[in-house]
């Protein structure tokens, strides 16, 4: 029985593995985009044009992919976090893939309204 | 290791349950089998069927084949199940049944797992009524209303069968971590007003290895076979260690 065998029979069992997996990954991908978004606000202190000269290069595709990406991601780890503490705090028993089957559609459906208005 | 027996016929069509039975120690191999699907038969009786009719040698543990005693847990098809209370019919994959013993349990033969780290575990939670050095002469009276009494009654019906442990990825990345038995045995303990060993049982499970590891990731009450909840125990031993340090312990 190798530590793989072990690890990918169990992986498909587990919804809340995958919740807590999903909760973690989001949440790196936000605090690497939380110091950029400071860099952004910190050149607002050398004047509007070299805020709006920054606030440019968000009009390029890869960066709003990237800003969809975020939004997602955000929206993802803030519906997996209420899922822990609803769990925590309020003993929330219900199926477990089924509630985070809900948040990760939850998060789509923020990153579809993102792309949706136009942002 | 991939030997087929055959076995009689099929009683009652659908041709025979395969069975794939997990052989050895830590290495070893699955072997499989060919048993007789029968009318509400449960993967025990499955076991038993294949060790007194097709090999002795299959080594697995039972004692009460009724729920009560919690020795039959084994992985079944992927997810650990008390294997007495569990019927065939509910659980096979297209007509095959994987049985591998418990994990994140040292091996001993077969479908049978080394117990102990998981009752050692239960001592290092402090999972035992501590009466103190002087215990009170009389009855404690306990309304079965109390909030502290409803929360032990929640968690109490634990039968020791390792489902949980099994099921908990903690476990699997840290051996060190008390594991949702362990840790649901203490909190019914927090919540005994005669016990006098609260102090020392929230240091007990406060520790790296103890209830802020749980990741809530819910499986071991997703798979408890008698409904109970470590994981809300869990979070509970979790607020009343935050309010132990509050409080100024440590």
């Amino acid at each position: 029985m190798s530590i793989a065998h072990t690890h990918l029979r169990a992986a498909r069992r587990k919804p809340g593995f995958l919740a807590a997996v999903l909760h973690r990954a989001s949440g790196v991908a936000l605090a690497i985009f939380l110091p950029m978004h400071f860099i952004a606000l910190g050149t607002a202190l050398g004047g509007a044009d070299k805020l709006e000269s920054f606030l440019a290069i968000t009009h390029y595709w890869p960066v709003r992919v990237a800003e969809w990406g975020l939004v997602s991601a955000l929206a993802l780890h803030m519906a997996l976090g209420l899922r822990v503490l609803a769990i925590e705090f309020l003993s929330l028993r219900t199926r477990t893939g089924a509630l985070v089957g809900a948040c990760c559609a939850a998060a789509i459906a923020v990153g579809l309204a993102f792309l949706l208005s136009g942002a | 290791m991939n030997t087929r027996t055959s076995t009689e016929t099929a009683p009652s069509g659908g041709g025979d349950l395969m069975v794939r039975v997990w052989r050895g120690a830590e290495a070893g191999g699955f072997q499989d089998f060919a048993t007789p699907r029968r009318a509400n038969q449960t993967v025990l009786d499955v076991v038993t069927e294949i060790q007194r009719e097709q090999d002795p040698t299959l080594a697995y543990r039972f004692a009460c084949r009724v729920g009560m005693c919690g020795s039959c847990a084994m992985v079944v098809n992927g997810r650990p199940r008390w294997t007495c209370r569990t019927r065939v019919a509910q659980v096979e994959e297209n007509g095959l049944l994987t049985l591998e013993p418990l994990r994140n349990l040292p091996v001993v033969k077969d479908l049978a797992v080394e117990m102990e780290p998981f009752f050692q575990k239960w001592t290092q939670a402090h999972g035992y009524f501590e009466p103190g050095a002087h215990p009170a002469a009389d009855f404690a009276p306990v309304a079965p209303s109390a909030p502290e009494r409803r929360e032990a009654d929640a968690g109490i019906e634990c039968i020791n069968c390792g489902v949980c442990y099994s099921a908990c990825d903690v476990v699997s990345w840290n051996p060190d971590y008390l594991g949702p038995a362990a840790l649901n045995r203490a909190w019914t303990l927090v919540n005994d007003v005669r016990d006098q060993g609260q102090d020392a049982r929230l240091a007990a499970v406060s520790g790296d290895a103890g209830c802020h590891s749980c990741h809530s990731h819910m499986s071991c009450t997703e798979y408890c076979p008698k409904g109970l909840a470590p994981t809300f125990s869990i979070a509970g031993l979790k607020r009343a260690t935050t309010k132990r340090i509050w409080r100024g312990g440590r």
